[in-house]
């Protein structure tokens, strides 16, 4: 196992020196400090340096120090969203699924959960924000959470995709720029994604969240 | 509503013992009043003020059954 001993102000500068030295990720290595170090006085006087021993982990132990890490954060992710549930009398059952990118669904099903999805999704929003916070709390990587209710986000998914085809089409139509209504950033990318392919078109975002919007203008032939 | 503002703020925070929830009840509204550790008021409010905002909003969802307009105070 490759291993190095490394020096420096700080622990994480200490750190980051040994990974450059090893040449690999901060995922990829064990890290111990053997001496915290301190700044001393102003940093002048009786600064003593930051000491760690870092070595590169097995891949096979790389790999399942992540899957661990990942297990546990979707188990806390779960438990906090059943916390809220509960706590707003809502009876529903979560149900965790893994998108290929890596992100978590959460999935949340039961009865009389337009509560839990507000106006426009707002509150579904702020509680999926939430999650995401609490989850990825002192963790290193931060991993996407999405959350849904009663299928939520794909009827609207699929709202915004015929919306976004009809407002490009129009866009064309009139040679004129067209203006959506302002949207999350989720729900603007998910417009972004459905005229990605559209020569005819041009799309980017205009405004400040909340109110940021996009924007849908023809290319000139 | 309490057990909800205090359960998430805990969530939020590293010192949940430090974390103190009163609540004022009006006819119309209803305001809650939080206290954290000094050193965690960050994780309650969130760069901008995302944090709380998106607290506010999940207690506001829990207080639309009661007809009340809710509020949340983050006091220091």
């Amino acid at each position: 196992m490759k291993s190095v001993q490394k020096s420096a102000r700080t622990v994480d500068e200490a750190i980051e020196a040994a990974i450059q030295e090893l040449g690999v990720s901060r995922e990829e290595v064990e890290v111990t400090v053997l001496e915290e170090g301190n700044k001393g006085f102003f940093g002048l006087l009786g600064g003593k340096l930051a000491s760690v021993l870092v070595t590169v982990k097995e891949p096979e132990i790389a790999e399942a120090d992540a899957q661990v890490e990942q297990t546990e954060k979707v188990a806390k992710a779960k438990q906090f969203l059943e916390g809220v549930l509960e706590r707003l009398e809502v009876d529903a059952e979560v149900h965790e699924t893994a998108q290929e990118d890596g992100t978590i669904l959460l999935e949340i099903t039961g009865e009389n959960l337009g509560l839990l999805i507000g106006r426009r999704g707002q509150t579904l929003d702020a509680l999926q924000y939430l999650t995401s916070v609490v989850t990825n709390k002192g963790g290193a990587d931060w991993m996407r959470i999405v959350l849904d209710a009663a299928g939520y986000r794909k009827r609207r998914e699929q709202t915004l995709r015929q919306l976004a085809l009809r407002m490009a089409d129009r866009a064309k139509k009139q040679q004129k720029r067209v203006y959506l209504e302002p949207m999350s950033a989720l729900e603007r990318r998910i417009v972004h994604m459905a005229l990605a392919e559209d020569t005819g078109i041009e799309t980017h975002s205009e405004g400040e969240d909340p109110n940021r919007r996009i924007v849908i203008s023809p290319k000139q032939r | 509503m309490q057990e909800l503002v205090e359960y998430l703020a805990k969530a939020l925070v590293d010192n949940p013992d430090a974390v103190e929830v009163r609540t004022m009840e009006g006819d119309k509204s209803v305001i809650f009043e939080l206290r954290t550790d000094p050193s965690d008021m960050g994780k309650v409010i969130g760069r901008n003020g995302k944090i709380a905002r998106a607290m506010r909003t999940v207690v506001k969802s829990a207080g639309v059954k009661t007809g009340k307009l809710v509020h949340i105070e983050i006091l220091d």
